[in-house]
């Protein structure tokens, strides 16, 4: 499937399926080396268009809800409400009113962007290159910028919450006064204690962009077979179910996890 | 891979979406699941309460029937010995009014047949001086021989 009439090769193949659609503002549509200020056009698309379709659909559910006998549709989705509800109430001690939806947005979104994942590789960017998109890039969360973006706003959460809750006095000294509590231990404090907090959000979005870009290339390596690709493709998607699944589940669990660490004084 | 504005633009719809979500979408859902758990948790307690109840009235119910059972009997055996009683004095009102008529035909008959031969007397002493006055027309006195008559008389 690769573009602009090249021959078609395995290695040509796969960079042709690992390119994102992308506007810049300098160079307009697929310029190369654009600089900051390019969009991936495909990510973003296909990303706002699940979250879209995930609050539309408990939208017009919450809408309809009723307190008698729920509707099958209702029972589904308030078995995840639950399940968020669950989670958050588990982990997180406080009286946050952000805290569970930010959990139930970042649970089901992640999910819907991961599931793109179990749609055949060749299918939409084939689709999109017979109307004349000559890349597309189907899972949002392959994209380092996506889920960085979603891990650094958790991270200002972070910032926000611990200032909020501890003042900027005790955030200073959480950064500079642990584990050692002495103050000729602070340079050695705070280089710890940087590390763990910048820890927090490049782990989070690497751990998922990680996680489903392998995926994803091994869905691509294994489309490349040809018919073989059948009795393999099989396997290694129902295996990406469980993956799928774990990752959102992970992205929403650290969040919590951070959020509630943020809201608590040791 | 490189880092580029889609970050951004990815972070700013994260966060309207959870805004929207936070808006819009948690807390009717939560809401009606809190308020079904409630309505639930209600209808048990009222069902168990209900329960309670029935127990309860199924409980005085069979008081009542077997006061009921015992109260019939009760005036079952009355009414027999009502009966009883009835019957009995019936049955002495009617040999009293037995023996009361029987009595009174007795005394009846009694004075009947009194007044008859009192009559028969009357009239054989009346045959009888008419007789003897027959006979005895033409010589004797009928006053000097009334004390001869009136002992034939009784002698009837």
């Amino acid at each position: 499937m690769a573009g602009q009439g090249e021959a078609l090769t395995s290695s040509s193949y796969i960079q042709h399926h690992l390119t994102n659609l992308t506007w810049s503002v300098d160079g307009g549509w697929n310029a190369h080396d654009a600089g900051f200020w390019t969009f991936h056009v495909d990510s973003l698309l296909i990303a706002v268009g699940l979250g879209v379709l995930f609050l539309w659909l408990f939208r017009s559910v919450a809408k309809r809800s009723t307190v008698g006998v729920p509707g099958k549709l209702q029972c589904f989705i308030e078995m995840v409400i639950d399940f968020v509800d669950e989670n958050v109430k588990d982990t997180f001690h406080g009286k946050n009113a952000l805290i569970a939806p930010l959990a139930l947005t970042i649970f089901v979104w992640v999910f819907l962007m991961n599931l793109m994942d179990l749609v055949p590789v060749d299918l939409l960017p084939h689709a999109a290159q017979t109307i004349g998109i000559p890349y597309l890039k189907v899972v949002p969360t392959t994209d380092l910028n996506v889920t960085l973006g979603m891990s650094l706003s958790v991270f200002a959460l972070i910032i926000y919450y611990t200032v909020k809750v501890k003042g900027v006095g005790g955030f200073v000294k959480e950064l500079t006064m642990q584990p050692f509590n002495h103050w000729a231990f602070i340079p050695v404090n705070f280089l710890l204690e940087a590390v763990t907090l910048l820890a927090k959000p490049v782990s989070l979005g690497l751990r998922l962009f990680g996680n489903l870009y392998a995926g994803e290339l091994i869905f691509i390596l294994i489309a490349l077979l040809g018919y073989w690709q059948l009795p393999l493709y099989f396997p290694w998607a129902v295996f990406h179910i469980l993956i799928i699944v774990l990752q959102a589940f992970i992205f929403m669990m650290l969040t919590i996890v951070y959020l509630s660490m943020a809201h608590e004084d040791h | 891979m490189n880092i580029n504005a889609t970050l951004i633009g990815q972070a700013i719809a994260f966060a309207i979406f959870v805004w929207f979500c936070m808006k819009y979408v948690w807390p009717p859902l939560l809401d009606a699941i809190e308020a079904r758990q409630k309505k639930i948790a209600d209808g048990l307690t009222q069902a168990e309460r209900a329960g309670k109840d029935l127990e309860l009235a199924q409980a005085k119910a069979a008081e009542k029937l077997k006061e009921a059972k015992a109260q019939a009997a009760e005036i079952i055996d009355q009414a027999n010995k009502r009966r009883t009683q009835i019957v009995e004095e019936a049955k002495n009102e009617g040999e009293a009014e037995r023996s009361k008529i029987i009595a009174q035909g007795e005394a009846e008959v009694e004075a009947e047949r009194n007044r008859a031969r009192e009559e028969l007397r009357q009239q054989v002493a009346t045959l009888a001086i008419a007789g003897a006055e027959k006979i005895i027309k033409r010589s004797i006195d009928k006053e000097a021989n009334s004390d001869i008559i009136d002992k034939l008389v009784a002698e009837l």
